[in-house]
């Protein structure tokens, strides 16, 4: 939920930074998990997951945010998920042209971008709202908050799971790789054990702001 | 390459290759709905019958658009025939069984836009299976949800009587007790695969 | 919603959703065909490195189907039910070097889809390449990396019968260890299963596509 108020039309700093921190979507909300899990078994893989996601949900919020006044309120979800649908089919065959083997990486994957809540929930909170440069600074925020979470959890299942990162060797021949954490009950694993990081450190600065009111 | 058999892929959907747990399928779902067992069981049976109309549809458009070249439009033609087809079986369902409605309508708009569900439509097609093979990997997946469904909603029932730190309380739990079902899943790994 | 719904008229709401549609529609004929030729070219050249690995020396690929009295060129339309697809490869000169088909199988996971390369010549499998898999890293996936296993695909006897019905031995996988014939897969041990899908899928599109590939091997020269 938004906590802008609808007529603010100033852009902020934090119009980008919502979506980078407070309520990011991979570690904060907990949104679109379906690819955050599936395709991040490397780093490379979640970071083109990423960007793709990004890309969609940039240029579908510009479209949705220049005719939301045009758009009856009935028809407006129908409308929204058509537009979705037809840049995910752009980045799906922009993927394509550019690397086949990233295609078969990402699978499925890159076309259920459709169903992702992040894009759907963007639309109808922000962008249906806002002016179009406003929800495309927004809608970056959040792309780029995805990315940086799809990218900590693939980066982090790739080190432990493998030893590498971006396919580099990281540690010695010695390296006995976690072979669990590319499977899929590593996905989980590594998710959960974030979310807890995240959960430790709100709790502990919430602590030192008790403690300064305190004293 | 379609030449596993029905049995071969029911099992491979609902046991080894688990939508949820293995291909991370329907997850918002899966963390959202299985707090209690009561509404678990029957989402996941929506779930399967909503899996089952999307197959069946997807099936058809993609003969159709092969048909006519139009392979490019398939993402978008799938989402909004699904999406229009389960909004038409909740109408008639409405209509000449308000009993079943009650139980399953409320879940039925949540679920359209379910990655589990175009997910479906969209491996039958990677996969070229014909239409029984489709129904079949449908069903099976259903199956499967609604599996990893009834278990995770079994297990936090379990949990809300036992002591758990507060920190580690929420998705975290959720996920880590998701990440064990999936391994003991992967067990279930190697079924169908000997003749 | 406040108090006064405001029903919108039906015509608007179609025409909103039709120009909509319809400016979808652009961008993604748009894209399909901007992007067409650099798909196809990129089709081509990750077939082109997956034959040229399993038949070493090859420098151009075409692609056939078999139909059911022989084989024929392929068209680039979806081949009916029942033809298998093949890639002919051939070297600098023309000549025609092998013949590659894909096979697949059941494994540990999933199917696993691996590529194998055929010499006419030597009536037998000259190399294998994985097209896809799930099967567990570190133990599955040695069917790529464990060179003893690779070297049962160094010379896999596959000649077919006289009466060019089906292969004289049906391709197999044994026990590992227990190998006594050229026609015979040596699995890898703590990988039966994955080793077993291989032996698997190579007889069976072995044995559907080989018999017809003996008899009709001349409409393969260029």
């Amino acid at each position: 939920m938004s906590l802008i108020k609808q007529e603010d039309d100033a852009i902020t700093f934090d119009t980008f930074m919502e979506g980078v921190w407070r309520q990011n979507p991979v570690f904060v909300m907990v949104l679109g998990m379906c690819p955050t899990l599936a395709v991040t078994v490397s780093a490379v893989n979640a970071l083109s997951m990423g960007i793709a996601t990004a890309f969609v949900l940039v240029s579908s919020c510009f479209l949705i945010s220049l005719i939301r006044n045009l758009v009856p309120k009935e028809v407006r979800i129908a409308t929204y998920i058509v537009i979705i649908a037809t840049f995910v089919t752009l980045v799906d065959y922009l993927i394509q042209a550019g690397s086949l083997k990233l295609y078969e990486a990402l699978g499925a994957f890159i076309q259920l971008i459709v169903v992702n809540c992040i894009i759907l929930g963007r639309a109808e909170a922000h962008a249906s709202k806002n002016p179009p440069l406003k929800a495309v600074i927004n809608a970056l925020g959040m792309g780029v908050g995805f990315t940086i979470g799809l990218f900590a959890l693939g980066g982090t299942r790739e080190i432990l799971g493998a030893g590498k990162l971006f396919g580099i060797s990281l540690f010695g021949e010695h390296f006995q790789p976690w072979v669990v954490m590319v499977l899929p009950p590593g996905g989980f694993f590594v998710l959960g054990g974030w979310l807890l990081l995240f959960s430790l450190l709100r709790s502990k600065s919430e602590n030192k702001e008790e403690h300064r009111h305190g004293a | 390459m379609a030449h596993e058999t029905l049995s071969q892929i029911f099992i491979s959907t609902l046991l080894t290759n688990n939508f949820v747990l293995a291909m991370f399928l329907g997850l918002c779902p899966f963390l959202g709905v299985s707090g209690r067992l009561d509404t678990a069981f029957p989402m996941g049976v929506a779930t399967t019958f909503v899996m089952l109309v999307a197959s069946l549809c997807a099936y058809g458009l993609n003969l159709l658009l092969g048909y006519f070249n139009l392979e490019f439009l398939r993402l978008i033609s799938y989402i909004v025939v699904i999406a229009s087809s389960v909004q038409l079986v909740e109408m008639i369902m409405k209509k000449y069984s308000p009993a079943l409605f009650r139980a399953l309508g409320i879940y039925l708009p949540l679920i359209t836009t379910n990655c589990a569900v175009l997910g479906v439509a969209l491996f039958q097609t990677s996969r070229e299976y014909d239409l029984a093979q489709s129904l079949t990997f449908s069903l099976g997946g259903g199956a499967g949800f609604t599996l990893a469904l009834v278990l995770m909603a079994s297990l936090r029932e379990r949990l809300q009587l036992s002591n758990v730190p507060t920190l580690v309380q929420g998705t975290a739990l959720s996920l880590i007790l998701a990440g064990l079902l999936s391994l003991t899943f992967m067990g279930f790994a190697g079924l169908g695969g000997l003749e | 919603m406040s108090a006064t719904v405001q029903v919108t008229p039906g015509s608007k709401m179609i025409i909103t959703m039709g120009l909509v549609a319809s400016l979808c529609g652009v961008l993604i004929v748009g894209a399909f065909e901007s992007t067409r030729d650099a798909i196809a070219d990129n089709k081509r050249i990750m077939i082109e490195r997956a034959v040229f690995k399993v038949l070493p020396g090859a420098a151009s690929v075409r692609e056939y189907i078999t139909t059911p009295s022989g084989i024929q060129a392929w068209s680039g339309a979806t081949p009916p039910a029942g033809a298998l697809k093949f890639y002919a490869a051939y070297d600098q000169a023309g000549l025609l070097k092998g013949v590659a088909a894909e096979a697949s199988g059941k494994g540990y996971a999933d199917v696993v889809r691996v590529l194998y390369g055929y010499d006419l010549k030597c009536q037998c499998i000259i190399g294998i390449g994985v097209v896809s898999m799930r099967e567990t890293p570190g133990i599955g996936d040695k069917i790529i990396t464990d060179q003893a296993f690779l070297k049962n695909f160094e010379a896999l006897d596959v000649r077919v019968n006289t009466e060019l019905t089906a292969l004289s031995n049906a391709v197999k996988t044994v026990k590992h260890g227990s190998k006594q014939n050229t026609w015979e897969i040596d699995a890898i041990a703590g990988a039966t299963i994955t080793s077993k899908a291989v032996g698997r899928g190579i007889n069976e599109s072995a044995q559907a596509l080989l018999p017809k590939l003996v008899s009709h091997s001349g409409e393969l020269q260029p």
